[in-house]
């Protein structure tokens, strides 16, 4: 399959992004292609969770933020977007820190689809077992699904997260570091879940863990100070000669 | 390794140097202080009270709450006051508490942070810094004689209801800024708008906090005297025995900060409990008022969906 006839989901040129006066951004452009699973590895202040909110515009509610350039989702330009909330729905996302919601089990997965104006009881209560399922949750929870969300485990609440992300179906699913509140078993489940997910949505995965990346991205970028430093296919990224000799240092922990 | 080897480090750690000393006598200093100033705060509290149910005894009873007052005030009981105050209260309440709560939840949640937010700020917190005295002047020139509502309940209702505005507008802030940031992005990141984020998740994570500052203004209206003495109410005013809605809105009322005052230092030779019983019924009246709120958010936290 030659590079042009892939789809691409996301594209981002020339973004720029600017907290008052001081750019944490500088002129990024790259693209997400549809079904891949998009690696995002950099260490801290790399800009990697302020990226991710310029796709969902989520970027919108810190006043002080300047965002310039494009991000387009399917060719549409996200900021002359007028259904915000439909973006969104779009794109899940799944923060760094577990956060359940002070809501049931049950309403904490159904309350995306509720937001969007589903109120048949049996569509929600299909979601909600679909969405637990997928965040290998079900088992689990499914004999109190009208418990408290934050009774949970960190790692249960993560799941949990990751359920309500997939509870709008989105096109697109930004996972933020996913793994740093839960044990590396949960965590393998999980990858398995995003392996399996792969056949049906495009998925980002920013994560700190270079390994992750490896297991599981198809194409990893590598994000230093704002900048993009490489992006290309995993195995070339981390293989013995990258383009850039910094990524080499990174991905084998000799960065400094 | 020789096993003295191994334990000589172990067993020195547990050798009480100065430095370890020291800290266990600073520790045990600052618990004893703490605990002496949390006693401290009940003692006077429990003193209060204890003092005002001995002087009130011989005239409290149920009867002295629902009987109106004989003799030029120098007997019988309270109702026109305590229910005008109930009234005052309930009608300043209505109007202060939706106000509040509702800008609070414009200014905390919707409002940019530009200057504008930063005058109604400022704004705010002056006027919680108003001396009551001075509200009773404003709501005297205000309600009075610009809204020609003359001297009435309803004048004194909502110079009370502009007194407690600005402190219920700040507490129902602070408590919906203690909900977590992460909660309201959350919400965002699955596409809800604001207002499906405030109703789901931070008012329902707020409401205990939010009834809080709202039920101490509920003393605090009950107990002020200047701004309802300026604008509705009255030494005296003939009521029945027991009468449940003795008042309209366009007349003048008793209270029962005003009465306390009046037969504390206005009228002679009243019986000596009654200025003290009054003081027990306001305190209890402020009390029960309080008890209720903590059960409703004891409700309220056990059945979330609201």
């Amino acid at each position: 399959m030659s590079r042009d006839d892939v789809r691409k989901k996301i594209e981002v040129e020339d973004l720029r992004l600017a907290y008052g006066s001081q750019e944490i951004i500088h002129s990024i452009s790259f693209d997400v292609r549809e079904n891949e699973i998009l690696g995002i590895i950099g260490p801290a202040q790399s800009g990697k969770t302020s990226l991710l909110r310029c796709l969902n515009r989520t970027i919108d509610f810190c006043a002080r933020a300047r965002v310039s350039g494009s991000v387009r989702v399917d060719g549409e330009d996200v900021r002359q977007m007028k259904d915000v909330f439909a973006l969104r729905r779009k794109i899940g996302m799944v923060a760094p820190l577990p956060v359940g919601l002070p809501l049931s089990i049950y309403d904490n997965v159904a309350f995306a689809p509720r937001s969007a104006g589903l109120t048949r009881k049996v569509e929600l209560n299909a979601i909600v077992e679909r969405c637990l399922r997928q965040a290998a949750l079900w088992d689990e929870v499914k004999d109190r699904l009208d418990s408290l969300g934050t009774a949970l485990s960190g790692g249960q609440q993560q799941r949990l997260t990751i359920a309500r992300a997939l509870s709008h179906q989105p096109e697109v699913l930004c996972l933020d570091e996913f793994s740093i509140a839960i044990d590396p078993v949960t965590t393998m489940r999980i990858e398995d879940v995003l392996k399996t997910l792969r056949r049906e949505i495009t998925i980002i995965l920013v994560t700190n863990l270079n390994q992750q990346a490896r297991r599981l991205a198809d194409r990893t970028m590598f994000l230093w100070g704002g900048r993009i430093v490489e992006i290309d296919t995993t195995e070339v990224v981390f293989s013995d000669n990258p383009a850039n000799p910094q990524t080499y240092d990174y991905v084998r922990g000799v960065f400094g | 390794m020789t096993q003295d080897a191994a334990s000589s480090p172990a067993r020195n750690r547990f050798v009480k140097t100065s430095l370890v000393v020291r800290k266990e006598f600073a520790e045990q200093l600052a618990k004893a202080v703490f605990f002496l100033m949390s006693v401290a705060m009940v003692a006077p509290l429990l003193a209060i009270v204890a003092y005002l149910v001995w002087r009130a005894w011989p005239v409290l009873s149920w009867n002295f709450v629902v009987d109106v007052p004989r003799r030029g005030m120098t007997d019988g009981g309270i109702w026109p006051a305590f229910i005008g105050t109930l009234y005052l209260v309930g009608i300043s309440l209505a109007v202060s508490a939706p106000t509040g709560v509702l800008a609070a939840v414009y200014l905390n949640e919707y409002a940019k942070e530009n200057w504008l937010n930063r005058i109604v700020n400022l704004a705010v917190i002056n006027l919680a810094g108003v001396p009551s005295i001075v509200h009773a002047l404003f709501g005297l020139g205000a309600f009075v004689y610009a809204a020609r509502f003359g001297y009435s309940i309803l004048s004194a209702s909502l110079t009370l209801a502009i007194m407690t505005l600005p402190v219920i507008i700040a507490s129902t802030r602070e408590a919906l800024a203690a909900v977590p940031a992460s909660f309201r992005e959350a919400c965002w990141n699955v596409g809800a708008t604001r207002w499906q984020t405030i109703r789901a998740v931070v008012l329902p994570n707020s409401i205990s906090g939010i009834l809080t500052g709202v039920i101490l203004q509920v003393s605090r209206a009950a107990g002020e005297t200047a701004p309802i003495m300026f604008t509705g109410a009255v030494f005296f005013k003939a009521v029945e025995k027991g009468q449940l809605l003795p008042y309209r809105l366009d007349e003048q009322c008793m209270a029962l900060s005003m009465h306390l005052y009046t037969v504390a230092t206005q009228v002679p030779n009243v019986k000596e409990s009654i200025p003290y019983a009054t003081a027990v019924v306001l305190l209890g009246t402020v009390l029960a008022v309080n008890a209720a709120a903590i059960a409703l958010r004891v409700w309220l936290r056990n059945h979330k969906k609201w």
